[in-house]
């Protein structure tokens, strides 16, 4: 068994989360971690839509902060798309994106405030970076023999419009809408950090423990994105495009002063602002690489592994519940149920829930990023093994599901997790503003601490660390010839 | 049907859109750190723009934020004039903003104090002075940026342990304010914690803290806090002597409800010397440059 690269591979991953588990802070500290977790689904069974006079505005803003954000991201990310043979375009976008939409969030806070503009950009330019990414790659799997065909002397923009677009223009429009419901996910926890969207509320109501409220906004989040195919129609969608700016709120006016002296006071290290000179500087960097730096580099890796590996194992438990190979629709239903709910609830909300009834550890997010990336996997991986069909008399139960199924899946579920890998690392340290000791912990304490330089530095290191992931993703998942599609 | 109801709350949507007001020009905007529950602060400080604006004749507004940090950059972006801060938040925005001025604060805090808690497993008593016994616990601040949840609290730890707190506690947390620091004592989910003294006292009043689960183990000696501060370009924004009527307005507030919702006997003059102890050990931890 050992002689396959996927499954030497697989054990050499599980090794490195078991060690990290060693180090890793993983406890409950609660005293009544059980009594609070029924209280809180007790607040979701008795939801209360009325307790915010500003929740059906706040619904509103969600999505339109959401269509705004991807509509810029999906524009600019195509333009970047046709340059992104250029290795310079390639790297700008591979940085732009490894940057958390939260991250951003606190960057433009700092000079915009509470105006529209720093939620439209937190989502538009991340966005924008992995739209060019897999619109590139969907542009470059486009079939050539239709523009070979073409007279001489065809324009380039016709012969693309007509010879290129037509052929991968389903997989634009698949990836483009799946997009927009990761966007309304993205909009929604700009909230916790204080714009007006759906996380702002729930963020208000979780910390005192209104349970009933918080349930009735998270049902609203939840027939929000399910009923997305029902109201997000091709031709609405112009009428949407055009409305959403006008529901993004009023804000405050942007001061320009702000910004500039953001750019050219506030982020330049403190020792060089005040004219120290580079020895005092280089201690100071020697510093923040230390005390933050290095811990916060530390937790993000070891959760990230421990992460991984718990969202590949969720992924292989759960997609028999939504396999034609085993059980009633009636399973099938429930199964579905609850990988909707699992994928459509975003990472960091689940570990804010986590965290309130648990206490403060690692713990929390393992299981947030583990069920999130998990209930897409094992969504995507269970629609896979529909396709698959058995002999009539191929076992049944567990040899059907063991020697039947996961390995005629697993190299694609490989793909999809070191696909996600990157994504989990990114999520992961954006997890310490929870209180968690990631990168992000140390993030929010220099913001908090009014030391825009060191978060910078802080951002920047973050960005690094999953640029390094994703290239050593993509040459696991090159050098294991796995294939993959993108999932967001 | 459902499309109709989408209709219905786009409609509906846009209807609150029209009639919430929007920010003009001569709108007097301020804000309060987020030192406890949301929905009481949003309560108390409506009261306060209420008042504020029928003394001014200019409509005022308060704006809630997510984190002292935030409070903090809207004021010095000007997208706030006003703000209700603690001691070192205060400090930390009239670094940031030359001309601004403490305009008026409580009563109480002259000379505020602090409570550490302690939850009922650790067997800890009250003493006079922070009980050897905490080493060892697990210990949650407030919020990172708060005076009297994370500030003073570190600044006496350091000086009883001669250490930081991260090696005198088995686990350091922030809870995010006051109530949540008291919650999380209470429920046993860090064993030890800090918090102001007034929020005690109001949530002790109101009958909503089990004494028999939490109680307190040391009360902090004096410290100056919360306090009004205004930026120094309003003057030129909203007519000449506009400080002075905001100070005046805010000293005459007698509202016995309003000032409950404080919890402040009243309010009396203060300035920006008041707050020196506070920066020197904010400069002493690290907390500012």
């Amino acid at each position: 068994m050992f002689s396959y690269p996927t499954v030497r591979a697989s054990f050499l991953f599980l090794a490195i989360a078991v060690a990290g588990l060693l180090v890793a802070d993983i406890t409950i500290t609660t005293a009544n971690p059980w009594r609070d977790l029924g209280q809180f689904f007790l607040g979701v069974v008795t939801p209360n839509f009325f307790s915010t006079e500003g929740l059906l505005t706040a619904l509103l803003r969600t999505v339109a902060f959401g269509f705004v954000g991807v509509t810029l991201g999906s524009f600019f990310g195509f333009l970047l798309a046709l340059l992104y043979r250029f290795m310079p375009v390639r790297i700008f976008c591979a940085f732009i994106r490894a940057i958390h939409e939260l991250f951003w969030a606190l960057i433009f806070l700092q000079f915009f405030g509470f105006h529209p503009l720093t939620g439209v950009l937190a989502i538009a330019i991340p966005y924008a970076g992995i739209f060019a990414k897999v619109y590139s790659e969907i542009l470059d799997e486009s079939d050539p023999e239709p523009a070979q065909l073409l007279p001489k002397g065809t324009h380039a923009i016709a012969a693309f419009l007509y010879a290129r677009i037509p052929d991968c223009w389903v997989q634009l429009r698949t990836y483009t809408a799946y997009r927009l419901e990761c966007g309304l996910r993205s909009s929604a926890i700009l909230g916790f950090v204080g714009l007006p969207t759906l996380g702002f509320y729930l963020e208000s109501s979780f910390s005192q423990g209104m349970y009933s409220d918080a349930g009735a906004m998270l049902i609203l989040f939840y027939v929000l994105i399910a009923t997305m195919p029902l109201w997000v129609r091709p031709k609405v969608l112009p009428v949407y495009i055009l409305a959403a700016p006008f529901f993004l709120g009023e804000g405050f006016p942007i001061v320009w002063g702000n910004v500039e002296r953001f750019f050219t006071e506030d982020i330049v290290p403190a020792p060089l602002r005040n004219g120290e000179g580079l020895a005092a500087f280089s201690s100071w960097l020697g510093d923040v690489m230390v005390s933050e730096a290095l811990p916060g580099i530390w937790n993000t890796v070891v959760l990230t592994q421990i992460a991984l590996v718990a969202t590949g194992i969720l992924s292989l438990l759960a997609f028999p519940l939504i396999s034609k190979h085993f059980g009633g629709p009636v399973r099938r239903t429930s199964g579905h149920v609850f990988l909707v709910i699992a994928r459509s609830t975003p990472e960091y909300i689940l570990a804010y829930i986590l965290l309130q009834l648990w206490g403060p550890s690692m713990l929390p997010a393992v299981v947030a990023l583990a069920l999130h990336n998990g209930g897409i996997i094992g969504h995507l991986i269970g629609r896979q093994t529909n396709t698959i069909h058995l002999r009539p008399d191929a076992p049944q139960g567990f040899a059907r599901y063991s020697w039947e199924l996961v390995p005629r899946v697993y190299r694609s579920f490989l793909a999809f997790l070191f696909y996600r890998w990157e994504i989990i690392m990114r999520e992961t340290a954006i997890l310490g503003i929870l209180g968690i000791y990631t990168l992000g912990f140390y993030v929010d304490s220099a913001i908090q601490n009014i030391q825009f330089d060191r978060a910078m530095i802080l951002i920047l290191i973050t960005a690094l660390l999953n640029i390094g992931v994703d290239i050593l993703g993509r040459y696991i998942r090159r050098k294991l010839a796995l294939q993959t599609m993108p999932t967001c | 049907m459902i499309t109709k109801q989408i209709r219905k709350w786009l409609v509906s949507g846009f209807l609150i859109l029209l009639a919430s007001s929007t920010v003009s020009a001569q709108t007097f905007v301020f804000t309060a750190i987020p030192d406890e529950d949301e929905t009481k602060l949003v309560e108390r400080f409506r009261g306060i723009a209420d008042y504020l604006s029928e003394q001014l004749e200019v409509d005022v507004r308060y704006i809630p934020v997510k984190s002292y940090a935030a409070a903090i950059s809207a004021f010095r972006n000007n997208q706030v004039q006003l703000a209700w801060f603690g001691g070192l938040s205060g400090v930390q925005a009239r670094a940031l903003v030359p001309g601004s001025e403490a305009l008026a604060q409580g009563v109480e805090d002259q000379a505020f104090y602090n409570y550490f808690i302690a939850h009922k497993s650790t067997g800890l008593e009250r003493g006079d002075e922070l009980p050897e016994g905490v080493r060892g616990k697990t210990f949650t601040f407030g919020s990172k940026g708060s005076t009297s949840g994370r500030l003073i609290p570190e600044y006496h730890i350091r000086q009883r342990f001669g250490e930081a707190p991260e090696s005198v506690f088995s686990r350091v947390g922030y809870s995010g304010n006051h109530t949540r620091t008291l919650r999380l004592v209470e429920s046993g989910t860090y064993e030890v914690g800090a918090l102001n003294y007034k929020v005690w006292e109001k949530e002790l009043e109101d009958g909503n803290i089990n004494t028999d689960d939490v109680r307190i183990i040391w009360k902090t000696p004096g410290f100056p806090n919360y306090q009004w501060t205004i930026r120094g370009d309003v003057d030129a924004r909203f007519g000449e002597g506009f400080t002075d009527r905001v100070r005046q307005a805010l000293l005459d507030l007698d509202d016995p409800a309003l000032l409950e919702s404080f919890p402040r006997e009243g309010f009396i003059p203060a300035s920006n010397d008041d707050y020196e102890p506070i920066r020197s050990v904010a400069k002493d931890i690290g907390i500012i440059d």
